[in-house]
């Protein structure tokens, strides 16, 4: 046996210098969407999977992410009031959690992060990537606020694999539609060239987010994929991509990892750095954020490190070489759309998991799945044993939810991981024996 | 000799298994987990101990099959003996925790008058004892509070009536004290109880040799040494266990599964509050688990609450179950509504047994269904925990794997409710080796 780690026991949440100076930007950006009716800007609300924050900046409207409010929601343990409250509206139990906080926040006032009014979004600019719930999440906010609504129908990969007829639809779909009706939202004209030098920039941060997100490939890896993970994508899944302060944060990041790289360091943990990398796993499925340091400390406790996850790439799989492309803007932007993990078919997901497992060395696979996300859900079982036969690593199969919190039973998940774990040093124990 | 302990706290039942150095089980115990998981453990371990004494026993007498009959009778004899033993220590226990209870303003005037018929009561029990163990006598539950809080209630009702004592004083002052005599560790030398059960076999004179008694005697000399303990369940971490002292439930009763039968592969276990599908490979080592997950509906607790809502047993539902020739149709496993259905079907005038065998086959539906989430079911397949005890559920769930599965092996060891416990001993057996399975080595 080795001694259990002594953990540093700090008096509040530690937290990297990276992550307090992504607090900034978001607490940043959140004063400045609040403050849009009164500054004379407007407003697009959209989603982070697929995104086209380049595209919006060029019409000089401010990002609204409402998946994003969602999760905010949940981490400030707001959601679970929401949702209640858009039950009572009459959305059913099952309805996406996602969905219920946002509508549940809005019936309350739409108050944001920042304690102030969340602004009317002027313009709902959907790109269809994987999830048909963003349709009808699309329709609620509508109807609630008579705006226009762009659509941008991505197709799904169903084959796995982009063909060009695929990208000329898209970009049809963004001359013919997309920007003529934001040009005529936001009263600015398209200018090509400022969306080529934002993707530029958009490029740039993605080469460094690659660098951080592949050094789970160290041992002891210096990065949650997972836990950590979901700040590392923050800036760039949501309104900072194609600005000067993500290249920023990236850089900074990047140096703040090679750090720790370079001095054998684990990844720092809300109860200070990470002690002995004793399990190293790939986790496919959204975390659980109304009980997400509870949940992480059911990871770091034992020793476990995610090292790579698939969630991190639901805002683009910059990992397998796509980078937003200034010389090809509008069909590069298309490319983005289709590539992004929620729109890539099971087989598609199946390789890259197995992929995971092997290049970063992992004692298996875990998976969260979530109660109300259908689309993230259906099929994962038969992910978890193709990837097991594979990769011969074993899996689990955990259930959460997105932000509701009475779908998190700790004991259960706990129960669940522990079994998991003495489950890989069974194996572990079994291979010794038998070699 | 060395011995090796495994205990599996549950949400109902805290069990307890004894091994020896061959992978042998020496001893099994049981008891309720109440609310006091420290006090379920050590009287599932003293119980486990006590059938080890047996076991030791029979081989002393010559192996753990077949003896011969006068062995036979002495040992039941032995055992009925030890058994009142205890039931009067712990009589001893509530006696004088009850009377301990008799003071304060409230008993400032009846004080007196309670404490006599307090004395008369367990004059009562005391003397209608050794009937309770006589032999072929049946007793209804091998636990202390059900064998003496029957007779305790009976029995204060009528003195209580003679007397002119409230019953209600009487019955207060039980329910206080068993919780107290429940959650106190077993007190006293358990040799000390054999000693004197032996004395009391001879004495009575069944004629009995001495020489049976000499090598009893042989075989208690035989110290029984705890060398490693493994604890699993959900109670396991509530106690004061290091991480190398606790399993998970799922790998321990992967492990048990395949020690009671190795050609397991998949093992689906109904306990009180979760339903487990488990699959293993050739060596008992967990390969793939589905487990319930934020609800408890198609469990253990299914049942119980089914028994209590109909006013019955939870030993007379699959009975009952079993004579129905057209079960009824449920599908919902949602404890709850389960119950709301069945008043109503009553109210229709329903069978109960076509209810009983329809909610059955909904909670069998449901572990069915986590079994071929855990990646179906494989030959051969070992049914566990206290539901694998109900032979209408067992009914169902041969019906329902054939359906879906074909022909395949199904296990259920009369001792199955000891799975879980079975594989923590073996665990402890291998981690005093310095095999640390489950463990971070």
């Amino acid at each position: 046996m080795k001694p259990s780690v002594v953990k540093a026991q700090p008096a509040d949440v530690l937290k990297d210098a990276s992550m307090l100076k992504q607090k900034e930007m978001m607490a940043a950006h959140y004063e400045r969407l609040t403050s849009a009716p009164q500054a004379g800007e407007k407003v697009a609300s959209t989603f982070v999977p697929g995104n086209l924050n380049e595209l919006i900046m060029c019409f000089d409207l401010v990002n609204n992410l409402p998946e994003v409010n969602a999760i905010q929601s949940g981490l400030r343990k707001q959601s679970g009031q929401y949702i209640m409250e858009a039950e009572r509206a009459g959305h059913s139990e099952d309805v996406c959690t996602y969905v219920k906080s946002d509508i549940g926040m809005m019936l309350k006032g739409n108050i944001g992060p920042n304690g102030k009014e969340l602004p009317r979004p002027d313009v709902l600019l959907l790109s269809y990537t994987g999830c048909f719930t963003f349709l009808k999440w699309f329709e609620l906010l509508r109807e609630q606020y008579k705006c226009p609504t762009i659509f941008l129908q991505t197709p799904y990969m169903a084959d796995g694999k982009v063909t060009p007829n695929m990208i000329q639809y898209m970009v049809k779909q963004l001359k013919e539609d997309v920007i003529p009706t934001l040009e005529e939202v936001s009263g600015v004209k398209f200018d090509i060239d400022r969306l080529r030098e934002y993707l530029k920039k958009s490029a740039e941060a993605e080469d460094d987010l690659v660098h951080i997100l592949q050094s789970g490939k160290n041992k002891p890896s210096p990065i949650d994929a997972y836990f950590g993970g979901i700040y590392y994508i923050g800036p760039i899944f949501g309104a900072f991509r194609g600005t000067d302060d993500a290249i920023d944060y990236y850089r900074f990041l990047r140096e703040e990892v090679d750090e720790r790289m370079l001095k054998g360091l684990g990844p720092v943990t809300p109860d200070g750095p990470m002690g002995e990398e004793k399990y190293r796993l790939v986790v496919e499925g959204p975390p659980n954020y109304t009980s997400f340091r509870q949940f992480w400390k059911m990871f770091y406790d034992e020793g476990a490190t995610v090292v790579a996850s698939s969630y991190t790439k639901v805002g683009g799989t910059y990992d397998y070489g796509f980078r937003h492309d200034p010389d090809r803007p509008l069909e590069s932007l298309a490319e983005y759309c289709l590539g992004v993990y929620t729109n890539r078919n099971l087989p598609m997901r199946i390789d890259m998991l197995s992929d995971y497992i092997n290049e970063y060395e992992a004692d298996g696979l875990l998976i969260n799945s979530i109660k109300s996300c259908n689309s993230f859900s259906a099929g994962q079982l038969l992910i978890m044993r193709e990837v097991e036969k594979r990769t011969g690593k074993p899996a689990a199969f955990i259930e959460t939810d997105l932000v509701d919190p009475r779908y998190f039973s700790a004991a259960n998940v706990k129960n669940r991981l522990e079994s998991y774990f003495q489950m890989i040093d069974q194996k572990r124990g079994s291979k010794g024996a038998a070699a | 000799m060395k011995t090796f302990v495994g205990i599996d706290l549950g949400s109902t039942t805290t069990k307890a298994v004894l091994l020896d150095e061959q992978e042998q089980v020496l001893g099994r115990g049981i008891t309720n987990s109440r609310s006091n998981y420290k006090t379920a453990c050590s009287v599932a371990t003293e119980e486990a101990k006590i059938d080890a004494r047996f076991t030791l026993f029979r081989r002393e007498f010559g192996g753990e099959g077949t003896l011969s009959s006068s062995v036979e009778e002495f040992l039941s004899a032995l055992e009925r003996s030890f058994r009142l033993e205890q039931f009067l220590e712990q009589l001893a226990d509530l006696e004088e925790t009850c009377t301990r209870l008799v003071r304060g303003e409230r008993f400032e005037k009846t004080g007196e008058g309670v404490k006599s018929a307090l004395a008369e009561v367990f004059k009562r029990l005391r003397a209608e004892a050794p009937a309770m163990f006589a032999p072929g006598a049946e007793r209804k539950s091998d636990f202390f509070r059900d064998i003496a809080g029957s007779r305790y209630l009976a029995v204060a009702e009528e003195v209580g009536r003679d007397a002119d004592i409230s019953y209600d004083v009487l019955l207060n002052l039980y329910d206080k004290s068993i919780i107290a005599v429940e959650n106190r560790p077993p007190s006293g030398s358990l040799n000390e109880k054999f000693n004197k059960a032996l004395g009391r076999v001879s004495q009575d004179g069944d004629g009995f040799g001495d020489e049976l008694g000499k090598r009893a005697e042989n075989a208690l000399g035989i110290e029984l040494e705890e060398s490693f303990l493994v604890g699993t369940g959900y109670g396991r971490v509530t106690l004061p266990f290091s991480k190398e002292h606790i399993r998970s439930e799922i790998l321990c009763h992967g492990l048990g599964a395949h020690m009671m039968y190795p050609e397991t592969r998949t093992v689906l276990d109904i306990g009180g509050q979760d339903t487990k599908g488990i699959q293993v490979d050739p060596n008992g080592i967990v390969e793939n688990f589905q487990m319930n997950d934020r609800c408890a509906a198609g469990c253990g607790r299914y049942l119980g609450y089914i028994a209590d809502e109909m006013n019955m047993g939870l030993h007379e539902l699959g009975p009952l179950a079993m004579k129905s020739a057209k079960p009824a149709r449920i599908n919902s496993t949602c404890t709850v509504f389960a119950g709301a259905e069945l008043r109503d079907r009553l109210a229709l005038g329903e069978k109960r047994e076509d209810i009983l065998a329809g909610l059955h086959r909904a909670i069998i539906l449901r572990a069915v269904s986590i079994l071929s989430r855990s990646g179906g079911v494989a030959d051969q397949m070992t049914f566990t925990g206290g539901v694998a005890k109900n032979e209408a559920a067992v009914r169902e769930l041969k019906k329902l794997i054939a359906e879906n599965y074909g022909e395949v092996t199904i296990n259920i060891d009369p001792d199955s409710i000891y799975t879980g416990a079975l594989g923590a001993a073996e665990f402890a057996r291998r981690a005093a080796e310095g095999r640390l399975e489950g463990v971070e080595a």
